[in-house]
Order: C-alpha cells, then structure tokens, then sequence
C-alpha cells in the first residue's frame, strides 16, 4: 500500500467537510440540555437574586451612596460642581441655596440635608436648619444677609463642604469605619484625633475576639471530639446528645443562663466561695472572660462536628502501624492521626470564626463597652441614630474582610493539598 | 350569586367604616397595662370609638417607612422628646390643633409643642437598695465616693444622662448643665470626671437591669428610671430614691402624619390628658402627669412618689433635647470612643 491510502480516510467516516453541522447539532444538544437545566435551577436562581444579591448589594450601596443633599438641592448641587473652590462664590449661588432651602423646609427635608451636613461637623445643623430664616424676602442681597446672619457662611471651608457633600456620591462613610475624614479646608484626607478613634479598634477588637474563641473551641473541641470517636457508637450517640442539646437551645436563653451562673451572687462564685478557693466573689460577666466562656460554649458544637465525621472515618490501623514500628504513641498520633484530621480543623475553625466575628448578642449582654464587637455598631447606627450609611459601611468593612480571609483559607488550603499530593 | 357576594363586600366594607376603630401604639410593658386602664377601656366605654392598642421599642425607621409609602397603619404613637422632634422637623407627625385638645394652660409648658402632646413625665434617679446599704448616698457626689461606697455602680450606657450625671456630680449647678456641656471644656470636664469612676462603672442598656443587679449585689447604686423603681417597690424591694439632680423627660403623643382617623385621634389625645384619666394612670404606675390639675385629684401619699411633685420637681434638670438633637450624634461617638479605651 502507497503512502497515499494511509492518509485516506477509511470508509464510512464523514469527510472533514460535514464536520461543522455535526459540531453544530451536538453544541445544540448541549446548548437545549444547559437550558434544561437552567429552567430547573431558574426558581433558586431567581429566590436567590431576589432573596439574597439584591438586598446585599442595595444595603452595601448605601456606604457609598449620598443622596441627601444632591436631591433636595439639585440646582446648587448643579452650581456647586462648576464652581472654583478657590474663593467665596457669588451672589448667584447664595441666592440659589436660599432659595432650595427653603422649599426644602416646605416639603419638610431640610432636616435631612441638616443631618447629613452635621456627620462632616455638628454645626451644620443649625446652620442649616437656620438659614431660610436668614435670607431676605425680596430675594437679593442674599450672600451679605446669610454672613451678616451666621458667619459661617462666609467662610471658604463651609462652601468647600457643601461642595463635597453636594457629590451623589461620598467617600465619607467607608473612610470613617477607618477612623479617617477628609479635611475641610486642605481636602486631604487625615486620621481623626485620638480620643474620636473608634473603629479600627473595632475591628481588630472584633478578628482578636474572634482568633481566641476559634483557638479555645479549637483546643476544646478537638479533644472532645477525639474522645467521642473512639467511643462505641451506642455511648457516642448519647453523648452526641449532650453537645447538641444545649444547641437546640435558643442563643438568648444560653446567653441569659450564663448571666446567671456567672454573676457576682451567682451559682459558680458562691461555690467557689463555699469550697473556700477564694475569698471574694471574681468578676466573670461584663467583662471578657464572661464573653469567651459563653461564646466559646455556644460555638462548641460548629467545631466538634465536623472534626467527629472527619475523625470517625480515620481507620485506627495507620496509628497502630506507626506504634508497631516502633513510634512513641504520642509521635505517631502527632505525625499520623493529626495531619488526617487537618481538613476538618480547618473546616471547623473557618466555621466558628466566621460566626464569631459577626455575633452581636451575646458581647451585648455578657461584655462591657470594650468588649463590643462591629455588629453592636451596625445595630447602634441601623436603630439608634438612623444613620444607614455608616451601618452598611461597617458591614461592607466586615464582608470584605471575611472575604479576603476566605481567599487566603482556600489559598492555604490548596497549597497544602497540592504538596500533600506531591 | 354575584349580587350576594357583591352585598357581602358592601356590608363589610360599611361595617368597617360604622366601627372606627383607632391604632394607638406605645411603650410595652407596664407602661402600656398602665395605659389600658386609664385611658384605652375609659375611651371605649364612654362610646367615643375603639381602640387598636400596639407596642414598639420606639424605632423610627417603621414610621418613616409607613409615611414615604403612604400606608399608614398606625394613629397615634407614643415618644419620647427627641424623636418627637426629628420626627416633627422631618415631617412625619401632624401639627396639632391645641383647641382640639384642651385648654394649653393646664399643663406643664414642656407637655405643649408643634407635633406632640406630653402625656407623663419620668425622670432618671439615683437609687439603692436600703436593706443593703443603711447609710445611703445623697446626691451624684456620693455616687463617686468609693472610699464610703465600695462596690461598683450602674449608669446607662449612653452619653446622654452620663454627661450630665458626671458634671452635676463635679459639681455644676443643675441648671448650667448644658451651658457648661455646650462647651470643648465641658464635655472635657464630664470625661475627667467619669474617668475617676471607669473600673467601677457597670453599663446598662435596659431599664431592667440596674434593678436586677441591686438585687443580686452585683451593684451598690445606680441611675435607673424611676417608674421600674417604682414597680419593684411595689413588689416589696426596698429601693430608695434619691431625687436631688434628677433628670427628667417626657413621653409624648404624636399623630402619624397622614392618619386617615384624625378626628378621632384628637379626640383620643384630649381624652388622655383629662386630669381624671391622668389619675388613673399615675396611680397605675409612678410617672407624674402633664396635666396641672390632676395633682389636686391624687392621694398626697401617691404624688410624693411622681417626678412631678413640688418637691421633687423642683431639684430636678428637664433634658435639654435641643442639645442632644445637635450634639447627640458627636457626643455619643466620644463616649463610645472613650468607654471603649
């Protein structure tokens, strides 16, 4: 046989030529089995959009979005943005501000605007609130008027703020969960003074409170959940029982029963008192150690159970092995059974750390002021003050830091499956 | 068929528009049993129409909400002074028609203004368990005496009452309080102050809860509301109060801007502020009444125990709420600052 028959193709094979329709009708197949499916998942798809993205993002938008004064004062805003910065503007922008001020007192949004121009100074408010009161009836002459009235207005600064609150958009709420403010006058961007500093402390108060409940349910849990898997299942089971049924128990009514048992006249200081260990009752509750004894209790149970599957299907004969080669029970359980076990402490710490880092009931009942976690703020700021552009930024502030920690979890976690497999 | 089920609906629909019926929302509780008894069943049984009562934790967000959309559930709800102002600058409540209401010189000035009616006054004490502590503290000095008074001791957890406590406890006259907060030096002065008693401080958050704490020993003293006081009284603790430098505020009535019952509800303000329902309420629990006249109906014995007695309105502070309306949001970011540290 030539070379040439080799290079034929052999019968019954469609020439090159007709493979374009059969990669068409095979991308249809594929195409109407990916639309199948999509239809199937379409009602979680659309629950999950509806339910969950969009009232995330529409809440996280509110860090960033600064409507107050741009709507109720659309033509100073407008005036606003052409104007120089650099010197007092004229009596035409004066005159505009009056006049929106004004209607915006009719329709009752002046407080608003107020409210919003008071987070860059407290002063603002009355400044703002008492304005229309300033300004002429006839109309001119309104720029002498609002200075003679307030001096205030005649400053470069205040104008510079308007124009920067003026902006649909700001930067004002997710530079103050960072402690920082732009200046009026210079417009650079500066750290608030000591004693205003608050949330930076926060935060790392929040991931501080969070590594140590992690590291105690860790340390905890691990040999907790040792002890159950070399249980038989009988007694394992029942066991099991005595983790789970205080987290079937509501959170508060947790919360509440270690009020309880750790206060001053409470059942653990009088039995102290009453064996004689101590001579004074110990201050457990209002402060920290009151808030890791109940959070580490109530997030136990997120850490023992995945450690107990992961440790349940470990075969106790690689341990045996190691021992009857000649390692020390100790080593071979180090070097052996630890690292088997690694998946589910990562797991299992990831868990309890993310919820640590986001709980809000139990430092408000058991923790004094500094044991306050970030969600105490957003609570504070959402029912309080009313002031939802600082709530959605500190909650943008916590998502995006648990979300750079997951980055690096799933990170750690893949180079260490990569070099386990190698 | 169709016609009956058409008469069904017309009947319902003039049913509901014979039975006007008034949603009135208020502080839970004690407060609210209180307000049952004195003015919601004396307000159906006189004929003038029903009441729908409800209760809330004083949250403005679900007003805002019901007035931006224009679904207005509720009539008339119960506030404190200074969300009743935001709300009024902000348009949320209807201006009221005092000549509906009855006659303006009956009640204390603080009762009367643009959006809302006062319907008591409370008032924040210092107080103590007596069967605990023989000799007691007589003013807020006393509460930073530590050598005398050893223990901790509870304040709210808020600038606002803590600020002013400190410096009446530092010594400024009650009627300068805001004068001097007003000023850098001020509030400078009150965190001084509050520095000397930090370690020893235990912060409250509910009304509940300085109460509780006595009686376990966990505190010596604290400020708390003196109608939960009041109430624990009753209940056969003995608590002291200390009225030197309390301070006092108001709860108010409000209509919700929009209410499709604003007659009726008018006619419900003016009801409640009758001296005789006011008795009733101020027997019910110990908060004092806005109307004057109501103090000549009530048992000596009851009105010594009301903010508003002669004597001990007269050694008490009103809250400024023009102040904290301004500084509220600035101080409170310091104190959260400075509690924090």
């Amino acid at each position: 046989m030539s070379q040439n028959t080799v290079m034929d193709p052999p019968p019954g094979i469609a020439p090159p030529a007709a493979s374009p329709g059969l990669q068409q009708r095979l991308r249809e197949v594929d195409g109407a089995k990916t639309r199948r499916s999509l239809l199937l998942i379409a009602p979680l798809l659309i629950f999950v959009v509806v339910c969950f993205l969009f009232p995330i993002v529409s809440i996280l938008s509110k860090s960033v979005e600064n409507p107050e004064f741009h709507d109720n004062l659309p033509q100073t805003s407008a005036a606003l943005a052409e104007w120089s910065g650099s010197a007092l503007p004229d009596e035409a922008l004066y005159a505009t501000l009056g006049k929106e001020l004004i209607a915006a007192r009719e329709r009752g949004q002046i407080a608003t605007v107020a409210k919003r121009l008071s987070y860059e100074n407290s002063s603002f408010r009355r400044l703002i609130t008492t304005a229309p009161r300033l300004i002429p009836a006839s109309g001119t002459g309104v720029k002498p008027a609002m200075i003679a009235g307030q001096p205030a207005w005649g400053e470069l600064s205040t104008w510079q703020t308007l124009k920067r609150v003026s902006s649909p958009v700001t930067s004002y709420y997710l530079l103050s969960v960072f402690d920082r403010k732009i200046d009026a006058a210079s417009g650079d961007i500066q750290a608030l003074p000591a004693d205003q500093a608050l949330y930076v402390n926060v935060l790392l108060r929040t991931l501080w409170m969070a590594t140590v409940v992690t590291l105690l349910c860790v340390g905890i849990g691990y040999p907790l959940a040792y002890w159950l898997a070399k249980q038989p299942a009988n007694r394992a089971n029942l066991l099991m029982i005595l983790v789970l049924l205080p987290f079937w128990t509501s959170l508060i009514v947790r919360t509440a029963s270690w009020i309880v048992l750790l206060q001053s006249g409470g059942l653990i200081n009088r039995a102290l008192l009453g064996m004689g260990i101590i001579d004074h009752p110990l201050t457990l509750v209002f402060n920290r150690i009151g808030v890791f004894i109940s959070m580490t209790h109530i997030l136990l149970p997120f850490i023992v159970l995945p450690l107990y599957a992961v440790m349940k299907g470990i075969s106790p004969s690689y341990v045996r092995a190691a021992i009857s080669l000649g390692a020390h029970p100790f080593l071979a359980f180090w070097r052996v059974y630890v690292p088997q076990t690694y998946a589910g402490i990562a797991a299992g710490a990831l868990l309890v750390f993310m919820m640590a880092i986001g709980y809000y009931v139990t430092p408000a009942l058991l923790g004094g002021p500094n044991d306050q976690m970030v969600s105490y703020f957003v609570a504070f700021f959402t029912n309080s003050t009313m002031n939802w552009g600082m709530a959605a930024a500190l909650g943008s502030q916590l998502l995006i830091i648990v979300l750079l920690l997951y980055i690096v979890y799933v990170r750690v976690t893949r180079t260490s499956a990569e070099a386990a497999a190698h | 068929m169709v016609k009956t089920l058409a008469a069904l609906i017309l009947a319902t629909f003039t049913l509901q528009a014979q039975a006007e019926s008034l949603t009135v929302i208020s502080f839970g509780g004690t407060n609210k049993d209180a307000q049952d008894k004195a003015f919601y069943k004396p307000f159906t049984a006189a004929g003038l129409g029903t009441i729908e009562s409800g209760e809330y934790n004083g949250e403005m967000a679900r007003i805002r909400a019901m007035v931006e959309t224009g679904q207005i559930g509720w009539d008339v709800v119960e506030l404190e002074t200074p969300e009743l102002q935001r709300g009024c600058e902000e348009g949320l409540f209807e201006q009221l028609d005092w000549s509906k209401l009855g006659n303006k010189t009956d009640f204390i000035p603080a009762a009367v203004s643009e959006c809302g009616a006062g319907i008591f006054v409370w008032s924040t004490v210092l107080t103590y368990d007596a069967s605990k502590l023989k000799k007691g503290p007589a003013n807020w000095a006393d509460f930073w005496n530590v050598k005398e008074f050893p223990g901790k001791r509870a304040l709210r957890k808020s600038a606002k009452y803590t600020m002013e406590i400190a410096l009446m406890a530092d010594g400024v006259k009650r009627e300068d309080v805001y004068k001097v907060l007003a000023t850098p030096a001020g509030v400078d002065r009150a965190f001084k102050k509050l520095d000397q008693l930090k370690p020893n401080i235990q912060w409250w958050e509910s009304g509940a809860q300085p109460l509780q704490w006595l009686v376990s020993g966990d505190v010596v003293m604290s400020s708390a509301y003196n109608g939960r006081i009041g109430a624990a009284q009753d209940e056969g603790h003995n608590f002291k109060i200390v009225w030197d430098n309390a301070i006092y505020d108001l709860d108010n009535w409000a209509i919700v801007k929009g209410s499709k019952h604003k007659a009726l509800a008018e006619k419900f303000i003016a009801f409640a502020n009758k001296a005789e329902n006011q008795k009733v309420f101020a027997e019910n629990i110990p908060y004092g009444p806005t109307n004057i006249t109501t103090s000549k109906l009530l048992d000596p014995a009851r009105l010594s125990k009301l903010p508003t007695a002669p004597d001990n309105l007269a050694t008490s502070v009103q809250v400024n709420s023009d102040f904290w309306l301004e500084h509220g949001e600035d101080l409170e970011q310091r104190f959260n600052a400075w509690a924090a540290r």
